[in-house]
């Protein structure tokens, strides 16, 4: 749910990062990466702040129906932010290996730019497109301090897997099910990691071959 | 018809280019540096020059004086790059129909099996853009831009990434793609070459700024436009008949302006009309018929003009018939003959001097 979420402006900021120039592209670029230097329960605190039903915008958005606090949107919203910089990284790195040549010959057969982008572009970069989606995907699995202080740890509603193995860990006789758990974690991240590579590595045959 | 006003200025370089063309072929001759790719990617858009006028067959693509500026993807222009610049993601087909489906809303131009056929692509069509040679990925940059129906035809030195053998393998296509399609064309290049066999229009670019426009025959004539290697390579350039052929010692009798001229044999049918040039460097002049000469050439004529080149040399421009062919001989040579404008002479070619380079094709 988080990575789905945070694609379409995962690729949007990547886009922009790659290819404009634009006041302010320092502060984005700083910003997108902050979730990654700070301590999760600090950017999980920031979240609180902002989005808590007392934050700033806790409160206008629950006008509209959108509760995030204790709530498992909070949970993918904290997910999401924890692995955003991890996407916007790889998709940035595609966009900027596609060569701009290639765009600029579609421009004069004819491609407005939209059609440059979903035709040229996107399929170029697409490898990287699924890295960066896979890695977010494993962050989201694997994210715990920015959710447990944002959303706390509610069984069913907010918990992470981590989160659950953690208290799994805390009451007796709780090791065999932390142990599954963790088989289930190591073999979603395998999955997750063979199934960017397979693809990655099809996308790359097709542009040989 | 082209029209192209252009003033655009990027640190120390300044294109200042003016020029009008009608020709279906236009060549825009320069060395490397002297601003044809910039003047081409301004015609096609990717370029926004400071100021500028451009008008093809009277559609205004762009007048900055008037703030009219037609974005890249709605001017029509077929740009074909000097690397082909495929879409490694497309097949060779797809590839070929890329610009068509952008273009499917107006009807015209050639079909697909059509330009395949022209160009000798057909059986490529299912690959990818990787696995093909670079003669052949430029025969598909080609026809992608002539499926994309373009108003106009942009070929920036489309052979200069090509060896000898490929790009002879390529120039009769584009020779053939000026009588068939009914696309103008511009094409830039560096090659007298080149330029010979395809333009009807001539400008040349020397830093930024038109050093020569006009038809090719004259502009070619001028030695000091195209300096270094290439001034060998200029000269005359003459439009010839095929009068008969002589099977018994394989040679072709050609007629036209300045007489009758005998190369090796041309696989043309008799009457075919097409474009020969004379290196300057291949005509010697004589004064008097030479006796027991081995060239099979001799045309008589007046001489117009004598030019002292750089060193030893000197360009000698003699008028036969209605043609004027130029001559490179030396400074000491044309001292000794005497020559000087108004002096009947000949002008002396060897049959073997005309070769795949210097005799072009078919002209309709």
């Amino acid at each position: 749910m988080a990575t789905l979420a945070s694609l379409l402006p995962g690729l949007a900021v990547a886009y922009l990062l790659a290819r404009r120039e634009f006041r302010g592209r320092a502060l984005l670029d700083g910003l997108v990466h902050l979730p990654l230097i700070l301590p999760p329960v600090v950017t999980g605190y920031l979240l609180l702040l902002a989005f808590g039903r007392r934050g700033w915008f806790g409160p206008a958005l629950a006008e509209i129906g959108i509760v995030l606090s204790f709530r498992w949107t909070g949970a993918a919203l904290a997910c999401a932010v924890m692995g955003f910089p991890l996407m916007v990284r790889a998709m940035r790195l595609s966009f900027e290996a596609v060569d701009t040549k290639l765009e600029q010959a579609a421009g004069t057969l004819g491609a407005a730019p939209a059609a440059i982008f979903l035709v040229v572009t996107l399929p170029l970069a697409l490898p990287g497109i699924l890295a960066g989606a896979v890695l977010a995907f494993a962050k989201a699995m694997g994210e715990f301090g920015a959710t447990i202080t944002f959303v706390s740890n509610i069984p069913g509603e907010t918990q992470t897997l981590p989160a659950a193995i953690y208290t799994l860990t805390q009451v007796p006789g709780g090791e065999a099910g932390a142990l599954r758990l963790t088989l289930v974690s190591v073999a979603l991240s395998m999955a997750a990691l063979v199934a960017s590579e397979w693809l990655a590595r099809r996308a790359k045959a097709r542009l040989r071959a | 018809m082209i029209e192209v006003s252009v003033r655009h200025r990027r640190g120390a370089f300044a294109l200042e280019a003016e020029f009008a063309a009608a020709g279906r072929v236009t060549a825009l001759f320069g060395r490397s540096g002297s601003g044809k790719s910039t003047l081409v990617d301004v015609i096609a858009g990717l370029v926004r020059p400071d100021r500028g006028r451009i008008v093809v067959d009277g559609v205004v693509l762009l007048d900055t004086a008037a703030r009219i500026r037609v974005p890249v993807h709605r001017r029509r222009i077929g740009y074909v790059f000097q690397e082909a610049r495929l879409m490694p993601h497309l097949s060779v087909r797809q590839n070929l129909l890329f610009g068509r489906f952008f273009a499917r809303h107006r009807s015209g131009g050639p079909s697909l099996d059509a330009v395949a056929d022209l160009l000798g692509i057909a059986p490529l069509l299912e690959r990818r853009p990787a696995g093909l040679s670079g003669g052949e990925r430029q025969r598909v940059a080609i026809g992608r831009a002539l499926l994309a129906r373009p108003r106009l035809l942009l070929m920036d030195e489309p052979l200069s990434a090509l060896d000898a053998a490929r790009k002879a393998e390529i120039l009769p296509y584009v020779a053939q793609l000026r009588d068939e399609a009914r696309v103008p064309i511009v094409y830039v290049s560096h090659a007298v070459a080149e330029v010979a066999r395809l333009a009807d229009t001539v400008v040349v670019l020397d830093e930024g700024r038109v050093a020569a426009c006009g038809p090719a025959a004259e502009v070619l004539r001028r030695a000091a436009l195209f300096p270094g290697r290439e001034t060998a390579e200029t000269g005359a350039l003459l439009s010839l008949r095929v009068a008969a052929h002589d099977d018994a010692f394989g040679l072709t009798h050609l007629d036209g302006a300045p007489g009758r001229l005998t190369v090796p044999r041309v696989p043309l049918p008799t009457g075919s009309s097409l474009r020969v040039r004379v290196r300057a460097r291949d005509v010697l002049v004589a004064r008097e018929a030479p006796r027991g000469l081995s060239a099979r050439n001799v045309l008589p004529g007046t001489v117009v003009a004598v030019t002292p080149g750089e060193g030893a040399h000197a360009r000698v421009e003699i008028a036969c018939g209605g043609a004027v062919l130029v001559a490179e001989v030396t400074r000491l040579a044309a001292h000794e003959l005497g020559l000087a404008p108004g002096l009947p002479v000949l002008a002396i070619v060897k049959s073997v001097a005309f070769d795949e380079e210097t005799i072009g094709v078919l002209e309709i």
